[in-house]
């Protein structure tokens, strides 16, 4: 958890909050789901062998069996190179300009904090708003990123203790255990 | 001629290719498979267990192109027509999964027959302006019993009789149908109030102890995913079929560039393939069955200049889909058990009403598809589709679009057309260095009518089964409507078939009846690009009946027979 500098996490949490807010009955805001640290386990997946791209599996534990997720698996050399071209840039490497350079999402998260501004956590929300309006494209990034972080499954660094899935009612994983057939049929 | 390394190569390991491995190592061949992708699915030392890669994890499976194929890595590209230019679309273009298993992993397993006129669609509907609509060569009472076997195999659970307008078969389904989703139970009884004809999809997933492997749980990551504890027959029963017989071997991360034709231009003498690094081998077949699937095979015989110049590539297919969605007043849970449990066939089989609107459209017939009662997708889907911002948070809590909603999707039939074809795109290669393969595809106006009739109806059906809110939309987009706009044009659909279809007229075809490629007779594909036409029922199950009765023939077994007498 180490990509972000403290002061570009202020800006992040505060624009990600304005995309994804807390609301009065239960639904937890992006600061307090911890999307920043999806993020930021994202942004720097390769500081760990295996990187942190694929959970394992095939259990999280939460319904049963050993806590597979949090294994992440290996990939190939050529996911590796996907990967690192996505979240790293081309930097002018030719296999990775195959098709056409590619600045790389830290250097968009770097840029795009940048853009909004140090004061960014400061400012009105009128005026955050105003300033991810016209980042536009940095804000849909933020914005998917961010969606990812609150309800993909916690082993990612997001959706703290779950309370994403419990505020929108949703199970989550549920291998070994499963549904009944009466679950599946039944009303409730 | 020294005697080659294999009796087969078999590239890819999809149905197709699962479905020939088993066949061929059943017949007493040694059997090399080839796959492009990684191996999640099973352990290629006995027993043949799970890997335990497999998981209920939106995030990987969804976003993170866990499957493959990473489309930054192997692009594909689209365009509608040549007045597009090069292209307008780059990346996920109708992409199955590359891995072992191939489309098979993903697939929530939905098999359900043609019908006897799909095998003859020329003779029994004639022919429509601007389509090359022609007869298989093959009919349905020959293919009843592979039918049987492909449904015996995979392990199929369903309830015969129950779909009025199946044809016939000779056994019941190897399992009873599994539990029906609620969702599902509350359209179906207001489809069949209405007068249509919903019916428990047959579906390659266990409902009891079948082969070795345990009934459906109900996880509910089901499409799209992998089943984390082999519950779905396709296509792991056939490959640990094969494997078992120690005639197998299946090699991961291995791309196959070339089919190696002999000096007499006759016979291919094996393949060469890429490993993991890239670096290239050759391997000695006695016969290569080409088993990519409906966009790799044809784009492998492009590149390779084989087969009939004038058809390959062309006729692609894809399923023209019309989806309606119902949102509905109370919490559905679609997120248990699997994707869709019920199908109807009625627009299928014009009423009236069909036929009434295929003139006034000056049409001789509109055919749409199976209609699937099902759910919704998972919360990542949901969130990303919202409004940022302020009503995001409560929209989730409401979920409107996923746990409220309820999906009908009709696989509307798609005429073939020679100018809806994949090429090899002029600039954009893939990682391997090879050009990607690049659809060029519109709609026939059948389609568009078809799509056009019955989503008012389906609609109907919705609100009586109690929706508040319907709505419906294509893929891909009719021109003109919200959904038609730059991105979103390509066709989402994953059932691909045609571009290289067969035929018993080298002239007109790529394959045989037989599947064998015309003029190099020891190459046979046993793919979805041999359909002469898509008929509007998903494609996997016929797939696997033909490549069982391609590859008996092939190995020179016996032609089954039904246990009934079709006379």
């Amino acid at each position: 958890m180490t990509f972000f500098t403290p002061a570009e996490r202020a800006v992040l949490e505060a624009a990600s909050e304005r995309l994804v807010p807390a609301t009065p009955d239960g639904h937890p805001g992006a600061r307090a789901l911890g999307t920043v640290d999806y993020i930021d386990g994202l942004l720097d997946a390769f500081a760990s062998d295996p990187p942190h791209i694929w959970a394992g599996g095939p259990y999280s534990g939460r319904a049963g069996g050993p806590p597979g997720f949090s294994e992440f698996m290996a990939l190939s050399p050529i996911e590796e190179l996907a990967w690192r071209t996505r979240i790293e840039g081309s930097r002018g490497i030719a296999e990775r300009e195959r098709m056409g350079p590619i600045a790389g999402w830290q250097q968009d998260y770097r840029d795009g904090i940048a853009r909004l501004g140090a004061d960014f956590a400061s400012v009105p929300a009128v005026e955050q708003d105003r300033r991810l309006a016209v980042n536009e494209a940095f804000r849909d990034l933020l914005y998917e990123h961010t969606v990812e972080g609150a309800y993909a499954a916690p082993e990612y660094g997001g959706n703290r203790d779950r309370r994403a899935w419990t505020a929108i009612e949703f199970p989550g994983d549920v291998q070994p255990r499963g549904y009944t057939d009466a679950e599946v049929e039944g009303k409730a | 001629m020294s005697t080659p390394e294999w009796d087969a190569v078999i590239v890819g390991t999809g149905p197709a290719g699962a479905t020939a491995a088993e066949v061929l190592t059943g017949a007493g061949w040694s059997v090399l498979m080839l796959e492009k992708g990684r191996n999640h699915l099973l352990a290629l030392e006995p027993p043949f267990g799970p890997l335990g890669h497999v998981s209920n994890d939106e995030l990987k499976f969804m976003r993170r192109h866990f499957l493959g194929p990473d489309p930054w890595l192997e692009p594909r590209t689209f365009r509608r027509t040549e007045a597009d230019g090069d292209r307008i679309d780059v990346g996920d273009v109708n992409n199955l999964p590359s891995t072992v298993g191939g489309g098979g992993f993903h697939a929530d397993g939905k098999l359900p027959r043609f019908r006897a006129d799909d095998f003859k669609p020329l003779s029994a509907g004639g022919p429509v302006d601007g389509a090359d609509i022609v007869d298989w060569p093959v009919d349905y009472d020959e293919m009843e019993p592979y039918y049987a076997e492909a449904e015996r195999a995979v392990g199929v659970a369903g309830e015969a009789g129950a779909n009025p307008f199946a044809s016939w078969r000779a056994d019941p389904y190897p399992m009873p149908a599994g539990p029906d989703m609620y969702c599902a139970v509350l359209t179906t009884t207001a489809a069949e109030r209405m007068g249509y004809h919903p019916y428990r999809a047959p579906t390659g997933v266990n409902s009891v102890d079948y082969d070795g492997r345990p009934p459906c749980n109900n996880c509910g990551f089901c499409g799209y995913f992998g089943c984390p504890i082999d519950a779905k027959g396709d296509p792991v029963a056939p490959l640990r079929h094969a494997l078992r017989t120690g005639r197998c071997e299946i090699r991961e991360e291995s791309v196959v560039t070339d089919v190696l034709i002999d000096r007499t231009g006759r016979r291919a003498r094996g393949v060469r393939y890429l490993d993991r690094d890239r670096q290239p081998h050759e391997v000695s077949a006695g016969h290569v069955v080409l088993a990519g699937g409906a966009f790799e095979t044809p784009r492998l015989l492009l590149r390779n200049e084989l087969g009939n110049p004038d058809v390959v590539g062309r006729f692609l297919q894809f399923h023209f889909q019309t989806y309606v969605l119902g949102m509905f007043a109370e919490r559905l849970h679609g997120h248990r058990g699997r994707s869709v449990t019920h199908l109807m066939d009625d627009p299928i089989v014009p009423d009236a009403d069909a036929v009434a609107a295929a003139r006034a459209a000056g049409l001789p017939f509109i055919r749409g598809g199976i209609v699937e009662h099902g759910a919704a997708g998972h919360p990542i889907l949901e969130g990303i589709h919202l409004p940022q911002g302020e009503m995001h948070s409560s929209l989730m809590m409401q979920s409107m679009t996923r746990d409220r909603m309820a999906v009908f999707t009709m696989q509307g039939e798609d005429l073939p057309q020679a100018t809806n074809r994949i090429d090899l795109d002029p600039h954009i290669r893939d990682v391997y260095g090879l050009p990607a393969g690049r659809a060029t595809y519109s709609p026939h106006a059948h389609e568009i009518v078809c799509a056009e009739h019955w989503a008012p109806r389906f609609e109907a059906i919705m609100r009586e089964a109690g929706a508040q809110h319907t709505f419906w939309t294509t893929s891909p987009p009719i021109a003109g409507s919200m959904a038609d706009r730059p991105g979103g044009r390509t066709p989402i659909s994953r059932h691909i078939m045609g571009g290289a279809r067969m035929g018993d007229d080298p002239q007109t075809s790529v394959f045989d009846r037989w599947q064998r490629l015309h003029g190099v007779e020891n190459v046979v594909c046993t793919d979805s690009s041999v359909f002469p036409t898509s008929t509007g029922y998903g494609p996997t199950l016929t797939i696997v009946a033909l490549a069982i009765r391609a590859s008996r023939a092939l190995a020179g077994l016996d032609p089954l027979r039904s246990t009934r007498s079709t006379t």
